[in-house]
């Protein structure tokens, strides 16, 4: 980011969230970066940059898709980079259909299941040699049908005038952004965008990132210094658990689950990728053996597909929403909680604290006992009386949890940088790390397994579950690093570590825990423990820590070299190719093969790296270009598309089809939504609330509402409004406020701010209300408040199972909100003047066109509406979207 | 010795000797982002409690108020509209203009930082006034060239140190609160009660309770060749900690810097060894006026009118004593 000549910040509170990653914003400042912050809110980032633009929550699509319109009207995109390194040529199917031409909906989709099926997204030509990544391409872009044609048209109608008309934006700040955006892009100078959960968590999030990808591939700001979508992660080490996941649909290297059915080992490594198509994932096959031959050791063989059976299959999502669901229908007996708080950090908290009331078990690791492993003595439903101590049956164990001081392990951050901590100091008292704590659970129920014979008892017993303990008790987290890393098995090299993923084989000789992290551990040195100071090295800093892949810092940086291989200029110079000594070089590890010239045409007989041409730079990718166009891989779009979130009072100003089509929900009393602008009883919450952290809390305040040293700082939970908002219903600088949605409501201390600045959107004034997520109600820590959280509905993002925690409806009232059993009545009785009682309206679930409803058009009555998934759960059947799009 | 610390600075002044360079703090508001991390650091380092009532305090997000017994860095956050920013602009060009720091675009890279990339094509252009702005500022104490808390302590136990920084001893003090009355920054109070260990163990006590609390500029690390720890903790290299005389020359070229950008509005404060304290050893770059920080604008240690008070004293008694005199000179005739 400090190579970037632009930085916008969008969806994201970098200042407040990411402050250590924020030193390099400013670093960029200082050197003469513009930086520009779009948020619906000033924050501290705001406050840091050189402009913030003011946006209506939920539109980031038609501001982007402006941008991108914009652009390309006026001739600004960059044509050599697009050309050369994206799809824009391909020629995409005749039978796909864009909202252009659908009304908002893509071709494809399945009113009953709210699906789409992706096969008319695909591209032109002969299926043979599309899989070997070889479509129908037009490199003039005149083809009415090239992604790039498309592309122009799909975005025809994201004008200035729309932008203004939906995102609230005035012309003269979106001329602002779109010009500067336009200027420090080029050969020259390189645009960076930064986003956060600000972006993830609509329903439709995963396409505002898709938008930001879209429009840096057109200008050329991939794979080169400065450039790029940083996605910056919601904790520490979040992108490590997603490269090795704590997440139900993916294995480590992000190999997919299989589904049920799902049985030849074959079909599944070719779903992922074949053999014969382009690029890295062809050796599908070799990441998932050496994985499972790192899971299941000797036992795992080619003739038992290297124990492909030993993994669980998916039924359907299993993500935490769907648990909760589960847990509510008594689906699930025993529960394990590392790090997580969801009573308070979970949307619907009334509903996730109704669900740990239904467990038969619960372990609660953490460093205090947060307000998941008290909720059964002092949580809000217990002051309402709608629970009852005596009567909850979950059996509570508490664990005390060290933190990432009290022992060893690694962190990788938002760079994909993994960088080692020491332990620093013991832990407390009874206190273990979660790696001494699931070490000795998988050897205590391996014991207890030891003499059965139990065919389901297999992979338990098979697996490799050998790893050295210190005198202490806790294992060698280096151990579990070497692990992942991989070694050789045979050969001459038999117990050496592997040096990169190259090294993997498929014969069972190598094994490997992650395949991308491979390297981490090469010659036996914990590569991320690297501490170098960046005086004593180069810009790169390739000797602190360890990015995977490779070490590599920037991805798919083949493209900071034109098609022939030259720096795109001296200022922005990374990776080029040497024709002296026939090998690509430069100041970071090329990501591409070494000595594959820049005109080689690529062999599509042999697949995999050799079938890349010489420009083709987006090595993972089966065509070997960045998608502009994204023909799979998305449940909801090829095109990012702009729909209103379902408890939007605006109707959605491009497309009669209001909201995400695929989105997710679940039926329930408790989980209802206001009807926004799509019907009677919108009005009872008209204002939009958005919710989010603060520098001072960490997440649902399990390492900040326990110490005395941060809760003084925040110390208690606030709403912030605008001074217009508090004028119109009587708010009191510092008084009480309560929110009130269809789901709960909430107190809060008013903080009046020009900060939040109303939006005119068309004809309306739209009021935003600010809500950090940090407080919950309990009674251990320092200091409690009402859970943001509790005002939130359990409504998904198809593509992601994220909730939607950034555009929900609201109203607000001066004072405290009542006690005890009256505070459910408040909400009731706003739901009543709604129409939102499901008792009195059988049919309603408040949300317009959720999923089985279909397009907008057809499903204004409310008997028509009904979400099918959360109804279909109890008998377990697959009813979650299809998972073959992920 | 003069009675006020001259051009050796005041660890030389006090006896320390030439070799003892002074150290301070450039705190550089322009990049602060309000994290108050360097609160946290500070009362983790040196087992402050906290203050106040846990309750929000209505000014902004700044919920600690000011500096005090407990509190050594405070970050205060001011939000302002248009037209102040503009009065802001036109303050800080007048300063400059009365022979602050020049004009003119800087040529080397950031102190510290990685070698800057070629600014040839960035664009210098002064910024539209921005519609609003919330400015952040971490304060502390000022480690004055001429410190009224030191100059009044009657037991000795505030003293001098080999860094030029002003240090409690809270072992030495009797906590009279001579001392709050005498700084011209408020910075200094005695430590009445607070809280320092999570709600799990609070059996510790409080650490130095009774006696007069403030920065020691982190005494303690510096003897070991460590850094203050809110400077080392500060992400954005806000607060910056080195030889004074160093970064005196830096803050010179930085708002040199801001006001080549257009940001006029950027001044120095406690970096004029003429004004009231003879300068401090923290000095600020801040965007407004002091007194919108809470910064007095013309700080006066109040013992810098001692020689001339201890003069007129002198001659008062001179004459008594000559009236004295005369009086039994006269009644002997």
């Amino acid at each position: 980011m400090a190579n970037a000549d632009l930085i916008v910040i969008e969806g994201s509170n970098m200042a407040e969230a990411h402050p250590v990653g924020f030193q390099w914003v400013m670093e960029a400042k200082k050197r003469g970066a513009r930086v520009i912050h779009v948020d619906p809110r000033f924050t501290r980032t705001s406050a840091n940059a050189d402009r913030h633009i003011p946006i209506r929550s939920g539109t980031d699509i038609v501001l982007l898709g402006g941008v991108i319109r914009y652009v390309l009207e006026n001739e600004l995109w960059f044509e050599q980079y697009v050309k050369a390194f994206t799809n824009a040529s391909t020629i995409v199917s005749e039978s796909y259909g864009d909202p252009e031409d659908l009304d908002g909906l893509f071709s494809g989709y399945d009113p009953e299941s709210g699906t789409y099926d992706n096969g008319t997204w695909a591209y032109a030509g002969d299926e043979e040699r599309i899989a070997r990544g070889l479509p129908e391409r037009d490199e003039t872009l005149q083809h009415p049908r090239t992604v790039f044609q498309l592309l122009r048209r799909h975005y025809a109608r994201y004008t200035p005038q729309m932008v203004q008309d939906t995102c609230g934006i005035a012309p003269e700040d979106f001329e602002y952004l779109a010009r500067s955006v336009a200027e420090n892009s080029g050969r020259e100078r390189t645009t960076c965008f930064a986003y956060a959960l600000g972006w993830t968590q609509h329903q439709g999030g995963a396409q505002m990132i898709r938008t930001a990808a879209v429009l840096q591939l057109l200008m050329g700001n991939m794979g080169r210094p400065g450039g790029g979508v940083m996605a910056l992660r919601g904790h520490a080490t979040i992108q490590g658990s997603t490269d090795i996941p704590t997440l139900y649909h993916i294995l480590p290297g992000y190999l997919p689950m299989p589904l049920v059915g799902q049985d030849d080992f074959d079909e599944y490594t070719r779903a992922i990728g074949k053999k014969e198509q382009k690029g890295f994932w062809a050796d599908a096959d070799i990441y998932a053996i050496n994985l499972l031959k790192a899971w299941w050791g000797d036992s795992a063989t080619a003739q038992n597909d290297w124990g492909f059976h030993n993994l669980p299959r998916l039924t359907g999502a299993h993500g935490t929403y769907q648990t909760t669901m589960r847990m509510l229908e008594d689906g699930v007996d025993g529960f394990f909680l590392f790090g997580q708080n969801p009573a308070v950090g979970s949307a619907n908290g009334r509903m996730q604290r109704f669900g740990l009331s239904h467990l038969k078990w619960m372990v609660v690791r953490d460093f205090y006992m947060i307000e998941s492993a008290t909720f059964w003595r002092d949580g809000p439903e217990i002051e309402s009386g709608e629970l009852v101590t005596e009567d909850i049956g979950t059996e509570m164990f508490f664990l005390p949890a060290a933190n990432h001081t009290e022992k060893a392990g690694s962190f990788t951050q938002t760079q994909r940088m993994v960088q080692w901590r020491d332990q620093a100091v013991e832990p407390p008292g009874d206190a273990k790390s979660d790696l001494e704590f699931m070490v000795d659970l998988g050897c205590r129920i391996r014991e207890k397994l030891k003499d059965s014979t139990d065919p389901r008892d297999r992979p338990i017993l098979d697996l490799t579950w050998d790893y050295p303990v210190k005198d202490n008790g806790e294992p060698d987290a280096e151990a579990v690093l070497a692990e992942i890393n991989g070694r050789h098995l045979t050969g001459e090299k038999a117990g050496q570590p592997l040096a990169s993923f190259g090294e993997m084989r498929a014969d069972g000789s190598t094994i490997g825990g992650c395949w991308i992290y491979t390297g981490v551990y090469a010659d036996g040195i914990n590569q991320a423990r690297r501490r170098m100071p960046g005086p004593d090295q180069d810009e790169t800093a390739a000797e602190w820590g360890w990015a995977w892949p490779a070490n590599r810092r920037i991805l798919y940086n083949r493209a900071s070299a034109d098609a022939q291989g030259k720096p795109w200029s001296e200022r922005k110079k990374l990776v080029w190719w040497d024709e002296e000594t026939g090998i690509w070089t430069g100041h970071d590890i090329p990501d591409f093969p070494l000595t594959k010239r820049p005109d080689d045409p690529g062999d599509p007989d042999v697949g995999g790296a050799g079938a890349l041409s010489g420009t083709d730079a987006f090595i993972m990718q089966a065509d070997g270009r960045g998608w502009l166009f994204a023909p799979t891989g998305l449940v909801d779009g090829p095109l990012p598309t702009h729909y209103e979130s379902p408890e939007s009072p605006i109707r959605n100003p491009l497309y009669e089809q209001q909201s995400n089509p695929t989105r997710v929900t679940f039926r329930s009393e408790d989980n209802l939504s206001s009807p926004g602008a799509m019907g009677p009883g919108g009005e009872v919450y008209p204002y939009v609330f958005t919710t989010y952290r603060i520098t001072e809390h960490h997440t649902a305040g399990g390492m900040s509402r326990f110490l005395p040293y941060l809760s003084e700082l925040q110390p208690e939970m606030y709403c912030e409004v605008s001074p217009e908002l508090a004028e119109e219903i009587g708010l009191e600088p510092y008084g009480w406020g309560t929110i009130i949605s269809a789901r709960s409501a909430i107190e809060a201390k008013v903080l009046v701010t020009e900060r939040l600045a109303p939006l005119q959107v068309g004809d309306r004034t739209i009021h935003q209300i600010g809500l950090p997520f940090h407080f919950g109600q309990g009674s251990e820590a320092f200091i409690q408040g009402d859970g943001a959280n509790d005002l939130i509905g359990m409504n998904l993002d198809a593509n992601t199972q994220i909730q939607n925690s950034k555009n929900n409806s609201c109203t607000i009232i001066p004072g405290r909100r009542p006690r005890g059993a009256a505070r459910r009545e408040l909400v009731v009785e706003y739901r009543r003047r709604a129409g939102l009682v499901m008792s009195e309206h059988p049919a309603v679930d408040g949300a317009e066109g959720a999923p089985g409803a279909g397009p907008v058009s057809d499903s204004n009555h409310m008997e028509d509406r009904g979400p099918q998934e959360a109804a279909a759960m109890p008998d377990g059947e697959s009813t979650i979207k299809e998972m073959k799009n992920r | 010795m003069t009675f006020l610390a001259g051009p050796e600075g005041p660890a030389a002044e006090s006896g320390w000797g030439h070799e003892h360079a002074r150290k301070g703090f450039f705190t550089d508001t322009s990049i602060c982002i309000g994290c108050k991390a360097c609160e946290v650091a500070c009362k983790e380092w040196n087992s402050n409690p906290i203050d106040g009532s846990l309750e929000i305090l209505g000014s902004s997000y700044d919920n600690t108020g000011a500096l005090g017994a407990n509190t050594w860095r405070h970050v205060a956050f001011i939000e302002q509209g248009q037209e102040r920013i503009d009065e802001a602009r036109e303050s800080g060009r007048k300063l400059v203009s009365l022979g602050m720091p020049g004009i003119g675009p800087k040529t080397s890279g950031p102190r510290g930082a990685l070698p800057a990339g070629d600014l040839s094509t960035a664009d210098r252009t002064a910024p539209d006034t921005p519609e609003f702005r919330w400015l952040m500022s971490s304060d502390v104490c000022k480690h004055c060239t001429n410190a009224g808390c030191l100059d009044v302590c009657p037991t000795g136990a505030i003293f001098r140190s080999e860094f030029g920084s002003v240090v409690v001893q809270e072992d030495v003090c009797n906590g009279c609160g001579t001392c709050v009355g005498a700084c011209p920054f408020g910075v200094i109070e005695r430590r009445d009660d607070g809280t320092v260990s999570p709600r799990a163990d609070r059996s510790e006590g409080i650490p130095h309770e009774g006696t007069a609390n403030k920065c020691t500029l982190c005494y303690d690390r510096l003897v070991d060749g460590e850094q203050p720890a809110c400077s080392a903790t500060c992400p954005t290299q806000s607060i910056l900690f080195g030889d004074h005389e160093d970064l005196a020359v830096d803050a010179q070229e930085r708002v040199r810097d801001l006001h080549g950008r257009g940001m006029t509005e950027a001044r120095l404060y406690g970096a004029n060894p003429r004004d009231g304290v003879g300068g401090t050893g923290s000095m600020f770059l801040l965007l407004d006026e002091p007194e919108v920080y809470g910064l007095p604008p013309d700080p006066q240690v109040p013992t810098k009118s001692l020689p001339a008070t201890y003069a007129q004293a002198g001659i008062a008694a001179a004459g008594m004593l000559a009236v004295t005199a005369l009086a039994f000179l006269g009644g002997r005739r």
